[in-house]
């Protein structure tokens, strides 16, 4: 990180880890069950995410000091459905089939707590370069989760990487499929990635134990 | 010296190591332990927790010699109706027969093998890591699991869903006595939810039906829920259903078997009578409204839920795994209520929301698995209640007194 000093380099790490969105502040949950299904769709919800509170949190933290703190919560609001609308019409636009297998979820980007929460707690009190590093640093330790979830959720689940079948095909059982191996339909369903991102967070705690609460 | 002695040494050797809990495990489940309490004994009783999971074992041991024979006989039963043969069955004639318990034995023993092997294991590992005694837990569990799988489950299936069911079902919440779902209905969810293929539908109720798909001699057997789902006509009498000689999961066919084992739970005082009988009563009752739908005309013959909305009240008794799952299931004393009132309340919701499942949704065909998973998440709130409603009352009470 020669870029960076240590201080702006921790607001990018920390996310990833420590201090990260989904499994130590448990936010953004939704989502991260919601779409994780597939491996590609997760990969492009993180990019949305990362548009979005990237340059949500530097347009908040450039108008920080005039924005009146009554109705902050309406001005955040329009700057997070702005950029979620650019989303959604550019994915329309460019990638229709992804659009309509992420349907609702990009539109809910606008509720997912992790954006809300980084304007209030971090963008309102910090200069634009530090808020960017912050919005980039949060999104990325949503989208790690939401890939880690995403890569075994459509492996187990339906034998594919990005709609790749990487274990052979399960109807001409090809592959590990001629040894008896069948996909795993509870993969597919949202209370899996509930599972999967609470064994995460196991993991996580158990290397880390300073991360247990009591 | 002999063994025991031996076993008593070399634990003293390893006391202290990782290795301790795994060691202890085996020498506990051999010989008693040589500790003896050296000041005077409060309390004296005989049931430890290795006592009461073998009580309850007891009680499984029948459903699963049944089942073995059973499994032998739905097989050939099966390859004779394809050739257009009608088998009666007749208990020596046809049924305990050496043919049908090698058959069944290699299929259904398989099975119990491996779901003590691998749940074993996690909780040896469990034990090792955390460095406690490996709590004898899993013994029950390993019984019930093969005994509620369809017999054709494919070992490696049957090897991840313990392995689920074990890590994520129990030992996430802190192992044996901490659970609130009941593991060995963990791991049939599991598998139900994730393999569907090999959980329902008319090809896996009988051995060799799924091997044989596609081929002209192919077997097949469904079970007496699935038929009914399908508005189908039952070839079986109620004497078979209540014997237990019909196709389905591999130890719960026989409800008389099962009635047996929960007279005998409920003698030695394991399982809560309670539970059995609310339960029961809560099935007759929810089958009586649908029985009264029927008469009454509201559902007529071109309903999909007529099949099963028309089976006599009763009847629900003896099909599905009804009776099974209430008598050894419902009644675990882990994940159950824990106060008498919340006993009955318990039992009562797990027979009435079983037969409403069944009845309404035939994706799910049967229904006491769910029931029971639900109720099990319920119990403690049930049982928050009731000891509130208590504490209420005797305020009330103390404040009479007083004024």
């Amino acid at each position: 990180m020669g870029l960076l000093s240590k201080k702006d380099g921790k607001l990018i790490t920390d996310p990833l880890a420590d201090n990260n969105p989904i499994t130590i502040q448990v936010l953004g949950i939704c989502s991260a069950l919601a779409i994780t299904a597939e491996l590609k769709a997760s990969l492009v919800m993180g990019i949305a995410v990362l548009f979005v509170l990237g340059i949500g949190n530097v347009v908040i933290s450039l108008m920080r000091n005039i924005i009146p703190s009554k109705i902050r919560i309406i001005v955040q609001l329009i700057v997070v459905a702005t950029l979620v609308i650019i989303v959604d019409q550019v994915l329309k636009a460019f990638a229709y089939e992804l659009s309509k297998t992420l349907s609702v979820f990009i539109g809910l980007i606008i509720t997912n707590c992790i954006i809300m929460g980084r304007f209030e707690a971090f963008a309102l009190g910090n200069g634009p370069w530090k808020s960017f590093l912050d919005g980039i640093g949060n999104a990325l330790g949503y989208a790690v989760i939401l890939i880690i979830v995403g890569f075994f959720r459509e492996l187990l689940g339906s034998g594919t990487l990005f709609g790749i079948p990487v274990l052979g095909d399960a109807i001409e059982k090809t592959g590990v499929y001629s040894i008896g191996y069948e996909n795993n339909g509870f993969m597919l369903m949202p209370p899996m990635a509930l599972i999967i991102v609470g064994l995460i967070i196991w993991v996580q705690r158990s290397r880390n134990k300073a991360l247990i609460e009591d | 010296m002999g063994l025991k002695s031996n076993l008593h040494n070399l634990k003293e050797k390893y006391k202290g190591t990782k290795m301790a809990p795994a060691f202890n495990a085996i020498h506990t489940f051999l010989y008693l332990p040589n500790e003896t309490t050296h000041n005077g004994t409060h309390i004296k009783v005989a049931d430890d927790l290795k006592r009461t999971m073998n009580t309850v074992i007891m009680a499984l041991v029948p459903c699963l010699i049944f089942g073995i024979f059973n499994s032998g006989y739905q097989h050939y039963a099966a390859i004779d109706a394809v050739k257009g043969i009608v088998t009666e069955v007749s208990l020596w004639g046809n049924f305990i027969t050496w043919d049908n318990f090698i058959m069944g034995a290699w299929t259904v023993l398989p099975l119990v093998i491996v779901s003590y092997v691998v749940g074993l294991a996690v909780e040896f590992v469990f034990a090792v890591i955390k460095g406690h005694e490996v709590e004898e837990g899993y013994l029950v569990t390993g019984m019930l699991v093969p005994l509620i799988v369809p017999i054709d489950t494919p070992l490696w299936m049957l090897s991840v869903a313990v392995i689920f069911g074990v890590v994520i079902g129990k030992e996430v919440f802190g192992g044996t006595g901490m659970n609130i779902l009941n593991p060995a209905l963990t791991i049939r969810a599991f598998l139900f939810f994730a393999y569907p293929t090999w959980m329902s539908g008319d090809k896996v109720w009988v051995h060799g039906a799924k091997a044989m798909e596609g081929q002209p001699d192919a077997i097949s057997g469904e079970t007496i829920l699935g038929s009914l789902a399908q508005n189908n006509v039952v070839s079986y009498d109620w004497m078979d259903m209540f014997f237990g000689f019909i196709p389905g999961s591999v130890g719960e066919t026989s409800t008389v078997l099962i009635l047996l084992g929960g007279l005998f739970l409920i003698f030695s005082k394991i399982g809560s009578w309670r539970i059995m009988l609310s339960s029961v009563l809560g099935a007759i009752i929810m089958g009586l409204i649908f029985n009264g739908v029927v008469n009454a005309g509201w559902i007529t013959e071109s309903s999909k839920f007529y099949g099963l909305m028309s089976t006599d009240f009763w009847m629900h008794l003896l099909i599905g795994g009804f009776a099974f799952g209430t008598v050894y299931m419902a009644t675990d004393p882990v994940t159950a209520s824990q106060t008498n009132k919340g006993k009955w309340i318990y039992g009562f919701l797990i027979g009435f929301l079983s037969i409403m499942i069944r009845v309404f949704n035939p994706a799910y065909p049967e229904g006491v698995m769910l029931a029971i998973l639900l109720m099990n998440v319920f119990a403690p709130t049930i049982d928050h209640y009731v000891v509130q409603g208590n504490v209420k009352r005797r305020m009330k009470r103390l404040k009479l007194k007083t004024a």
